[in-house]
């Protein structure tokens, strides 16, 4: 057992461990701690498949900022020294028969699968020069234009936000008294 | 114990996976499911990155899949917890048992 092995399977020691608690964990707010730690654990594994860049991505926008965002929701909308109620012991074990279940399934599909022909002759460059001239390439097979398009979807979501959170003013409300808009539509 | 091969870190991704199906059916608290969505989408993009590395080290799509997975999962969060915000603002609680107006 190799010491690469060895931190492979402390990798996902940490990723499944802080997973489990983070989905079953009564408290909210330690539910998002754990999250955290299970996705700095993707991170390392990132690291540890030598892909820094997605590793680096990952760090910065899911620990930075999906996990922050969740904890000022949480603190927006929960007292979070609270814990959650228990979920039913029927739907518990449903789930877990579930879970199980699938996760039997798919380990049997993938151990008794051998189409997997490994490729190590060739090298696995993922430098960011590397990434950047094969992503936005525009002659043939480039992400160019999925790359537009998810920068648009990106203002769309965020403009989106503003609007479903903003606070509704007084305003808007006492147009929206029918007697008002009555009067507003015979002024027009 | 031999070399860690692709089938080892697929077995993370499924468990990873299944431990986010768990959390969604048996949480009841939109956080909570938010959170164990992201989990299962983490779970994806490992399995992105592992293909990539180990069967198609010539090309880079599943590093460009992983990126725009991680971009649009950024905005779906933002959205959804706009949406539980606004929920929280209306009902006073962020149950999804307490949202039932559009059922049946």
């Amino acid at each position: 057992m190799n010491i690469s092995a060895i931190i492979f399977y402390a990798i996902s020691a940490l990723i499944l461990g802080a997973g489990i608690l983070a989905v079953t964990s009564v408290k909210i707010f330690r539910a998002a701690i754990w999250l955290l730690f299970s996705l700095v654990g993707i991170a390392a594994l990132y690291f540890w498949m030598q892909v820094e860049f997605i590793a680096a991505i990952q760090i910065v926008v899911y620990v930075g900022g999906i996990v922050v965002l969740i904890i000022f929701s949480i603190f927006l909308t929960q007292h979070s020294g609270k814990g959650m109620p228990n979920p039913t012991k029927s739907k518990m074990i449903f789930s877990a028969l579930a879970a199980l279940f699938g996760t039997a399934l798919t380990y049997n599909l993938i151990c008794n699968y051998a189409g997997f022909t490994m490729n190590t002759a060739k090298p696995f460059n993922t430098s960011m020069n590397e990434i950047g001239t094969q992503m936005l390439s525009i002659t043939n097979y480039g992400y160019i234009l999925p790359f537009e398009v998810v920068s648009m979807l990106l203002l769309a979501a965020m403009v989106g936000c503003i609007v479903i959170a903003m606070r509704p003013t007084p305003s808007t409300i006492v147009t929206k008294l029918p007697n008002e808009s009555i009067i507003l539509t015979n002024k027009d | 114990m031999h070399e860690i091969t692709l089938t080892q870190i697929l077995f993370v991704s499924t468990a990873l996976f299944f431990i986010g199906m768990y959390g969604l059916f048996t949480r009841r608290n939109l956080i909570t499911m938010l959170m164990s969505i992201e989990l299962m989408l983490n779970s994806v993009n490992i399995n992105f990155v592992a293909f990539n590395k180990y069967l198609f080290p010539e090309k880079l799509d599943g590093l460009f899949f992983t990126l725009f997975i991680i971009t649009i999962a950024a905005a779906e969060a933002a959205v959804a917890i706009a949406i539980i915000i606004n929920l929280y603002r209306s009902h006073n609680s962020i149950d999804v048992d307490d949202a039932a107006e559009m059922k049946y």
